[in-house]
C-alpha cells in the first residue's frame, strides 16, 4: 500500500510542468500561427526573450496584438512592418541586411579572412627563416644511432 | 619590434571597444518614430471622461507627452522634476496615463501634484503600442508641425532636462 503511494507521488511532478506563457485563445490554430510569429520577435522589456515566451505585459499586449490583427487577415509580414515601424529592427532576432548592419553580417568573415591571412603569412615567413642545410655522412650516422638508440629503450 | 606592438593595438583596440560598453545602455532602443509624425490618437481625458483629446490639437505648439502610470516606480522619481518644469511655464505637459486605473491615476496626482496641462487615459495601452513605448516613464518632444523630435526612454533627469529636452525645445520654439 505505501510502496503505491509512495510511485504516485513520485508522478506527482508530471502534473506542474512548465510551458510557454500562453494565452488562452478560441482557434488553437491562430494561436499556433501567433506563437510562430511570436517566437521571431523580441520581447521589448525582458529583451532576451522572445515575445512568445515573455510574461512581461507589454508582452502580453504585443501578443493580443497579433493575434487580432492575424485574425482580420493581415499576412506575417504586414505584421511584422507593424511592430518594425513602432520599436525599429529590434524586434527581429534576425536582423536585416542594411548598410548599418554590414558589419554585423560580414564583420565574423573579414575576422576569419583577416586571421587567416596572418596566419599564412606568418607560415610562409617561418619557411623562409628556417635554412635548409643538408648532414654531412657522419651527422647522419650519428642521428641513425641515436634514434636507434631510442627505438632500443622503448624495447 | 613588431611582436610587441601589434598585440598591444589590438589591446587597445578591445579596451577601447569594452569601455565605450560600459557607457550603453542596452535597454535604450533608438525609436524609429523619431523624426516621424506623433501617432494619432483620440482619447477620454483622465479629469474629464466625457472630454477627449486628439494631438492635432496642439498644431502650431511645441509639447511634451509624457507617459506615465500610477504603478511605475520610476515615474516617482521623474514626477518632481515635470512638476517643476511645469511651474516655469516653458513648454505644455501632456500626460498619457498608460494601462491604469483611472481611481488610481487620479489620487497619484492628488498626492504628488499634477504637472500636466491634462492628462489621457490609454486603459489598453493600445495608444502606447503606437508609440513604440516599452518602458514607462517615456517622454516625447513634439514640434509645431506634429514630428516627434526627441524621444526620452526612461525617467526625464535634471541633467538631460538641461542638455537635451530644453536646449531642443528652446530650438524647435523658434522656427
Amino acid at each position: 500500500m505505501m510502496r503505491i503511494l509512495v510511485m504516485l507521488m513520485c508522478l506527482m511532478p508530471l502534473l506542474g510542468y512548465a510551458g510557454e506563457a500562453k494565452d488562452l485563445a478560441a482557434d488553437p490554430l491562430l494561436e499556433k500561427r501567433m506563437i510562430g510569429l511570436a517566437d521571431k520577435l523580441r520581447c521589448l522589456v525582458c529583451q532576451n526573450e522572445s515575445l512568445a515566451s515573455s510574461h512581461a505585459e507589454l508582452a502580453e499586449d504585443l501578443r493580443r496584438e497579433v493575434r487580432e490583427q492575424m485574425k482580420t487577415g493581415k499576412t506575417d509580414q504586414e505584421i511584422i512592418d507593424y511592430l518594425v515601424a513602432r520599436y525599429g529592427d529590434f524586434v527581429l532576432y534576425d536582423p536585416p541586411m542594411k548598410s548599418y548592419t554590414l558589419l554585423l553580417w560580414f564583420g565574423p568573415f573579414a575576422l576569419l579572412l583577416g586571421g587567416g591571412g596572418v596566419l599564412v603569412y606568418q607560415l610562409r615567413k617561418r619557411r623562409q627563416t628556417i635554412p635548409e642545410t643538408t648532414l654531412s655522412a657522419e651527422a647522419q650516422q650519428r642521428a641513425a644511432a641515436l634514434l636507434n638508440q631510442d627505438k632500443d629503450n622503448q624495447a | 619590434m613588431m611582436r610587441f606592438i601589434l598585440p598591444f593595438v589590438i589591446f587597445i583596440i578591445l579596451a577601447v571597444f569594452l569601455f565605450r560598453g560600459l557607457s550603453l545602455d542596452p535597454r535604450e532602443v533608438p525609436s524609429p518614430l523619431v523624426g516621424k509624425p506623433a501617432p494619432v490618437f483620440n482619447l477620454p481625458q483622465l479629469h474629464a471622461p466625457a472630454k477627449r483629446f486628439s494631438p492635432q490639437e496642439m498644431k502650431g505648439k511645441v509639447w511634451l507627452l509624457n507617459v506615465w502610470a500610477s504603478w511605475c516606480v520610476s515615474c516617482v522619481q521623474e514626477h518632481p522634476i515635470l512638476v517643476e518644469l511645469a511651474q516655469q511655464n516653458i513648454v505644455p505637459i501632456y500626460g498619457l496615463d498608460y494601462k491604469d486605473k483611472s481611481a488610481d491615476a487620479l489620487a497619484w496626482l492628488n498626492n504628488k501634484g499634477n504637472p500636466y496641462v491634462l492628462t489621457v487615459s490609454d486603459a489598453d495601452g493600445r495608444i502606447g503600442i503606437d508609440y513604440g513605448v516599452y518602458g514607462v516613464p517615456e517622454t516625447y518632444v513634439i514640434d509645431k508641425q506634429g514630428v516627434i523630435q526627441y524621444k526620452q526612454i526612461g525617467p526625464v533627469t535634471p541633467q538631460n532636462l538641461q542638455e537635451k529636452i530644453l536646449p531642443l525645445v528652446a530650438e524647435l520654439e523658434k522656427k
